[in-house]
């Protein structure tokens, strides 16, 4: 199976890379950018069944950061035959 | 006396030579060289060293790849047991990623890559590293890194500061670090992690010898246990 990780940082840490492109936004002329924030994405194939738990585990052992990072996972489904 | 020193090397450390020569100009011991794929350390280690680069290549986060790493196993087994142990710029972040220091470390607050030679002031001279010190010197260190930025909740904040383990401050804003804090050590006060480099400030001709007496420290430190 497909799983996504979105894995951003936590509400309140500075995200110094997102208040640079916030700029460059600005510069470029658009309008009504409130915030930019910047995180990051990661895909897996798994083999079907893969437990929540591992998924979970995977996370917070080394995908995220605990301490500045928050994770979430989507299951994009059983992998297609290639 | 001998010292019986490692420095562990990842693949991308960049630092783990000069580290080495510090150590044995110092000490006048040559420390061994521990690669970090090994899933023990020597026998009797006075001091271990995990020197700066860019471990994986800062893949996912700086330092993450690394600590993760069979070494890293018994490095932390060693810290809990007592052994002193130095992260030095990508050491640092390697100490956090491991648990072994609070905190993190971000993308510098204003996103350049930043190397010069920085006022830190030593906020504690109590402890292993930092004994050769002055309480509040002013010393000069350079520092390397993109990804310096020092970030804990304010309550970790409150309660490193508060137990005397922010070992060294920058004297003048750096990197958008929390408290401008440039180095911490963990709660038994054997671990210091830190983003300047005491090793490339050991001689006058480079510039500084104020990183002598961190090395100077830890060795003895020993000598008067």
């Amino acid at each position: 199976m497909k799983v996504r990780i979105l894995v951003r940082l936590k509400p309140g840490v500075l995200d110094p890379q997102g208040r640079a492109v916030h700029h460059s936004l600005e510069g470029l002329g658009f309008e009504g950018v409130e915030d930019v924030r910047i995180g990051r994405v990661i895909e897996m194939d798994l083999a079907d069944g893969t437990s929540d738990a591992a998924i979970d585990d995977m996370c917070q052992k080394l995908l995220a950061n605990m301490v500045i990072e928050d994770y979430s996972i989507e299951k994009l489904g059983q992998t297609e035959p290639a | 006396m001998s010292f019986r020193a490692a420095v562990i090397t990842f693949p991308g450390s960049n630092c783990d030579r000069d580290m080495a020569v510090a150590i044995e100009k110092v000490s006048g011991t040559a420390p061994l060289r521990v690669w970090h794929g090994d899933d023990a350390l020597p026998q009797g280690l006075d001091f271990i060293a995990l020197p700066g680069g860019f471990s994986y290549g800062d893949y996912l986060r700086s330092g993450a790849m690394a600590s993760r790493s069979p070494i890293m196993k018994a490095v932390v087994k060693a810290a809990e047991a007592g052994v002193p142990v130095l992260g030095v710029c990508n050491g640092f972040q390697v100490l956090t990623e491991a648990g072994l220091l609070p905190g993190a470390l971000m993308r510098n607050a204003g996103q350049n890559f930043i190397c010069r030679t920085m006022p830190l002031t030593v906020e504690n001279n109590q402890t292993l590293f930092t004994s050769a010190y002055e309480a509040g010197e002013t010393i000069h260190i350079p520092v390397a890194h993109h990804d310096g930025n020092f970030f804990a909740e304010e309550a970790t904040l409150d309660r490193i500061e508060g137990d005397g383990r922010v070992a060294l401050r920058y004297a003048e804003p750096c990197n958008g670090s929390r408290r401008d804090i440039a180095g911490i050590l963990n709660a038994s006060g054997n671990v210091l992690g830190m983003m300047p480099h005491p090793e490339r400030a050991i001689e006058d001709v480079l510039g500084s010898s104020d990183g002598r007496h961190m090395f100077e420290s830890v060795i003895g430190s020993l000598v008067s246990a």
